[in-house]
């Protein structure tokens, strides 16, 4: 049983993010959302932590999150995939357990 | 709401559980066991001091079965048990006694 | 009742800044009636919640710290703490609450309900539940 993380924490504001990349295991899938979006930019101190695990861990980001913070996808770090509400519950049920890191 | 008591008045809330703890007494609590129509006994005041002396170490009313599985074990197995308990107090010992005894209403307790 | 189901509660917040501690020590107390198993987890300032000496009095707030000892009644007695939290925090095993239950099953004999974990361990344990509850 793999699990689905959610994040919704800018990661320059609390250490959610990376408290939850610590605990992620091999496998499990890293959901980004609300304030948690701005995490998913290229170019950022933890960028290449996230380029590192992606593959083994698997990265979403919620659409109408990035839109509303006027963030395009030519933002967004590579590995990282766009979903919007429907693939959010995909993924809710795709997974066994979900873990939030507030 | 409050209850009376030497002249003094001590607030509680709709059900009848104190406001503030610290306002508890002996006489207060005499006092609420009447209002819920009970006689307070030598039966009943162990109870009540077991719950005082557990919020004091805790700073939690225990849950029904707690309480029982404490009892006993401090007092013995014919005093730890429910039927004993709704005995003394027939509306539930963690609704009557918690209010006796001058606690909050314990958490959980639905 | 079906088979029981693995819970963890997860703690990440210091107590008494926010409400999340205390929200998450009354859910542990009101679950605990439903005779599931129930561990906790503390890591990152969630270590701060079971440290040793929180007084409140000036504070005009409840301590609620005593609390946790009261857990192994509810049988919670498991409760892994994140040692890479404390280093981080410049603490130690030392600095936290001494916290037991009595094992039933070993004749009602006192052990310590905490159980220091490494984070790659805390991983396995999160691994290993049906549900995680976060605060």
């Amino acid at each position: 049983m793999t699990t689905l993380h959610i994040v919704n924490k800018s990661p320059f504001e609390k250490n959610a993010m990376e408290s939850c990349l610590g605990h992620a295991l091999d496998g499990d899938a890293i959901l980004l959302f609300e304030d948690g979006v701005y995490g998913a930019l290229s170019n950022t101190r933890i960028a290449n932590e996230i380029s590192r695990r992606a593959g083994a861990v698997k990265f979403f980001v919620l659409g109408p999150d990035l839109n509303a913070r006027g963030l395009g996808d030519g933002r967004i770090a590579d590995g990282i995939t766009v979903v919007d509400y429907s693939g959010f519950v995909d993924l809710v049920t795709t997974h066994g357990r979900t873990q939030s890191w507030l | 709401m409050a209850y009376e008591v030497n002249g003094t008045t001590v607030e509680h809330d709709e059900e009848g559980y104190l406001t503030d703890l610290n306002d508890w007494s002996e006489q207060i609590a005499l006092e609420i066991a009447k209002n819920q129509q009970l006689e307070m006994n030598e039966e009943r005041w162990e109870v009540v001091n077991f719950l005082r002396n557990y919020y004091d170490e805790y700073q939690v009313a225990p849950a029904v079965r707690v309480l029982t599985k404490a009892l006993a074990k401090t007092m013995g197995p014919e005093k730890g048990n429910n039927k004993y308990l709704y005995e003394l107090f027939p509306y539930g010992p963690a609704k009557q006694a918690c209010m006796i005894a001058g606690l909050p209403k314990p958490t959980g307790c639905v | 009742m079906s088979e029981a189901k693995k819970f963890l509660y997860v703690n990440r917040k210091a107590p008494y800044g926010t409400i999340y501690a205390l929200e998450s020590l009354e859910v542990v107390l009101i679950g605990a009636a439903f005779d599931q198993h129930v561990s906790l987890a503390f890591v990152d300032d969630g270590v701060f919640q079971i440290a040793k000496g929180q007084d409140t009095k000036s504070l005009g707030v409840k301590n609620f710290s005593p609390t946790y000892r009261a857990l192994g009644d509810y049988g919670v007695t498991k409760f892994y703490v994140e040692k890479d939290s404390l280093d981080e925090r410049g603490l130690s095993a030392d600095d936290l609450m001494e916290i037991t239950y009595e094992d039933e099953n070993d004749g009602f004999a006192e052990k310590p309900s905490i159980i220091v974990v490494t984070k790659a361990e805390m991983a396995e344990v999160m691994r290993d539940q049906d549900v995680i509850l976060s605060f």
